[in-house]
């Protein structure tokens, strides 16, 4: 059938378009969408990405906050606390993440830690082994590191026991306990420690009664405090005292909440969760810091490069050939071995970082200015009167945004790894009692990797996950301002 | 004869760089307090006499001739003071460890190259499935989780908790052992991911570029295979870039890697230099900087110019027509 025709149409369907008035273009409705606004609609495209800047936005909260939100302080240290595993107060009523540990232990390691109040939470089972002679009991029980402190001895001053003395009466509770007869221990290994107060064999096997308990090994005294005979003190003089305390309970008195490290205990009895985030907040500022200056130097230098090209060029190339050529672990030992005295550590890893840090900026801005600075807009602008700075800051230099933020963005993860590198070989210190870092957190925890894989795992984890997501961050920024790809995802 | 001229002046630059770099590491070394200065017991008079030999008590420039006539004359870099045998050759002292890192390096390129390179190919064959997605993911993983984190996640549980192989490297200096071959299990593993992850990402991405280009419907359309097309055109073109990219990491496994050293106890070059700098042993510093130095600045020119080689479509040099 011819298209044309279209009998069936009435006449009076049809009208005029625009008769009396001019045909325009309309106007467009949407807002006009800039270089800035079309990256970051296209990067919020890339789920990826997003999720990436969460969590690298979570990580970053994480190493502000965490410390002002904690208990504790980054010089926090309570040595009787170390190495203890994560416990958070929330989840630990729901039965993990409690700082218990499953252990299996042999008769006399049954005995002393079942004479600690709340130690063993949980018996699993009990296995004999041996022949018939020698028969030995095993038992894995469910083992809270936190109550395993159990009981420790302290020196308090007069006017400290009598604080102890108040509170027991206040609260009802008992935090000093008699001190044990230690010439009455027959088990060496044994002699001096808080928790043996029970009677036992040289073998340190508990002597118990017919009913299955401990009897106590205690100091006989005339003058105790709780009318059982028993003494608990010993009086070095008038005002100082030793006493036999349950740690946790004179830990609570001291500070007014029970231990509980959500990410553990370190070998010196440091909380891993403020540590990790002061080496977390050193790790991104050293990061931002050195990706900002290296950006500015490697711009100009790049610039001046590209843009004035020759003698210049070839004479600035060669030193940025040679500075590239020099091995990051020379420059950070040498930087360390002159400056160190002079302006510490962390001048040394910036001066560092910053040497050799800018030539890859440079790079790119120089291959940017050999692209632009040839094009007929150039050549119009510097016709109309512009200066040199002009023409780099304004025509040229804006092309290579894109790149730049994204180089720069890319170089946080490099410096934060390099840093963390840096520090867990040993040849940047950077461990005192105010400061750490991530790569020391890892050296001190791999020496008890495995015996205590959780004083690792939290830096372990939180490096990688910034590495992961920086580089998926950065994948999807340099995507986002590459404008040829436009339309490609779809 | 262009060719020649244009190797030759890469050459001679690279020897300036080199030479410049060492002159300054050598005085900013030379400039710092020595902590060895007499030395221990016995010892005495032959640290006295080697270091009058040295020249310390001169000005550093003339040291500078005196170790430049040694190195060049007797090949001689010093002795060691803090690390190895005390005042032994550091020549020979950071020779004796270099096999344990070459070694070491070697089965870990062996392992990861291979399987990098296959899993690459069939990432590309397999563009936007399943199966290049979950090799993104993969290569994501393997190219920014730290090599240490790896090391600690195997020695965790593949040498720990499953007890399957040793916590460290075995010591001695049969390769060829067992037990050496065992021990040497974590430490290869550790190392291969990222190798494995950065050749996985540039074969996939050069492979896709081939696999999309003229000649490749070309090929089709003259009746191949699609199996044909990509082992005879894609892959060979795709090889271009890789082989150089394979030639580098073959020189850098000389470098060997410093963590992984030491974390797993390896005898190797990496850990001496951590030794070095930490008790100060100036003279091995050096010798193993420069050692570093020339090796990565050995490799550049050998990727360059191994382009041209390859591809003579790339023409060395690139004159006014061929630029950039």
């Amino acid at each position: 059938m011819n298209s044309n025709q279209f009998p069936d149409i009435p006449k009076e369907k049809f009208e005029f378009v625009k008769r009396e008035k001019g045909i325009h273009d309309e106007k467009f409705e949407t807002k006009p969408v800039g270089y800035f606004k079309d990256a970051l609609i296209r990067f919020s495209k890339n789920k990826g990405s997003v999720v990436a800047t969460i969590i690298i936005f979570i990580l970053l909260l994480f190493a502000i906050f965490a410390p002002i939100f904690s208990n504790y302080s980054i010089d926090y240290a309570d040595l009787y606390y170390k190495n203890v595993l994560p416990k958070s107060n929330l989840f630990s009523k729901m039965g993990f993440w409690d700082g218990t540990t499953k252990e299996t232990v042999n008769s006399q390691m049954y005995d002393y830690y079942s004479a600690i109040p709340g130690a063993i939470e949980k018996v699993y089972k009990v296995e004999e082994s041996g022949d018939g002679r020698r028969k030995s009991k095993y038992y894995t029980i469910k083992l809270d590191t936190y109550d395993k402190v159990g009981y420790q001895y302290k020196t308090v001053t007069k006017k400290g026991l009598d604080k102890i003395i108040e509170y027991e009466k206040a609260n009802n509770i008992q935090i000093l306990y008699p001190m044990i007869d230690t010439s009455k221990i027959k088990a060496k290994q044994f002699k001096n420690d808080p928790n043996f107060w029970y009677v036992a064999d040289a073998k340190a096997n508990a002597t118990r009664t017919a009913k299955d308990e401990l009897q106590p090994n205690y100091i006989k005294s005339d003058d105790s405090l709780r009318n059982d005979g028993y003494a608990y003190w010993k009086k070095y003089n008038e005002n100082q005292y030793q006493v036999r305390v349950l740690y946790k309970e004179y830990y609570y008195i001291n500070h007014g909440y029970y231990p509980s490290f959500i990410f553990g205990c370190d070998a010196y009895g440091q909380d891993i969760w403020v540590r990790l985030a002061g080496g977390a907040r050193f790790s991104f500022l050293l990061g931002i810091v050195v990706a900002l200056t290296n950006i500015i130097i490697g711009v100009i230098y790049g610039s001046i490069e590209g843009y004035y090209g020759g003698a210049v060029d070839m004479l600035m190339e060669r030193i940025s050939d040679i500075l590239s050529a020099v091995p990051f672990i020379v420059v950070a030992t040498l930087f360390q071995l002159h400056l160190g005295q002079k302006v510490g550590i962390i001048g040394c890893l910036l001066f560092a970082f910053i040497l050799t840090g800018w030539i890859g900026v440079a790079r790119r801005t120089r291959t940017q200015f050999y692209r632009f600075k040839g094009q007929e807009y150039v050549l119009a602008a510097r016709t109309l009167g512009a200066k040199d700075s002009r023409l780099i800051f304004k025509h040229i230099l804006p092309n290579s945004l894109g790149t730049l933020i994204t180089s720069s963005i890319l170089m946080i993860p490099s410096v934060i790894f390099s840093e963390s590198f840096l520090s867990y070989l040993g040849i940047v210190n950077l461990q005192s009692k105010y400061m750490t870092s991530v790569g020391t957190l890892l050296s001190n925890g791999q020496g008890v990797l495995s015996t205590f894989p959780h004083i690792i795992f939290f830096p372990a984890l939180f490096i990688s996950l910034l590495m992961i997501s920086f580089n998926i961050f950065g994948n999807g920024l340099r995507d986002a301002f590459n404008p040829s790809l436009r339309g490609a995802e779809e | 004869m262009k060719t020649l001229k244009y190797v030759l002046n890469r050459i001679g630059l690279m020897l300036m760089t080199f030479f410049i770099i060492m002159t300054i590491c050598f005085v900013l070394i030379r400039m710092l307090p020595n902590p060895v200065q007499e030395g221990a017991g016995d010892f005495a008079a032959a640290t006295k006499a080697m270091r009058e030999a040295w020249g310390y008590d001169k000005p550093i420039l003339i040291q500078y001739g005196i170790f430049l006539k040694n190195v060049f004359t007797k090949w001689d870099w010093g002795f060691c003071t803090t690390v190895g045998t005390y005042l032994s050759p550091v020549t020979s002292y950071v020779v004796s460890k270099l096999p344990a890192t070459v070694i070491l390096n070697v089965y870990s390129l062996l392992f990861s190259l291979p399987l990098g390179i296959l899993f690459g190919i069939y990432a590309a064959l397999k563009k936007n499935k399943w199966q290049d997605q979950v090799i993104s993911v993969l290569v994501m993983l393997f190219i920014s989780v730290p090599s240490y984190v790896y090391a600690f996640i195997v020695q965790y549980y593949l040498g720990f908790k499953f007890n399957l192989f040793p916590l460290q490297m075995a010591a001695g200096n049969n390769y060829l052992a067992p037990e050496m071959l065992k021990s040497m299990v974590l430490p290869v593993l550790s190392l291969s991911f990222s190798v494995m992850a950065g050749f996985m990402r540039f074969t996939r991405a050069e492979l896709t570029e081939t696999l999309t280009s003229e000649y490749m419907l070309l090929a089709r359309a003259k009746g191949l295979t699609r199996k044909q097309a990509t082992y005879r055109h894609a892959l060979r073109n795709a090889f271009v870039p890789i082989l150089p990219m394979i030639l580098s990491e073959f020189i850098g496994i000389m470098s060997g890697s410093l963590v992984i050293e030491k974390i797993f106890g390896v005898p190797g070059i990496g850990a001496i230099y951590v030794n070095a700098i930490n008790s100060r042993d100036y003279s091995v510093f050096l010798f193993i900087s420069m050692f570093y130095t020339i090796i990565g600045l050995a490799a550049n020119i050998i990727v360059d110019l191994s382009y041209g080689f390859i591809d003579p479509r790339i023409r060395m040099g690139g004159g006014k027509t061929n630029e950039l």
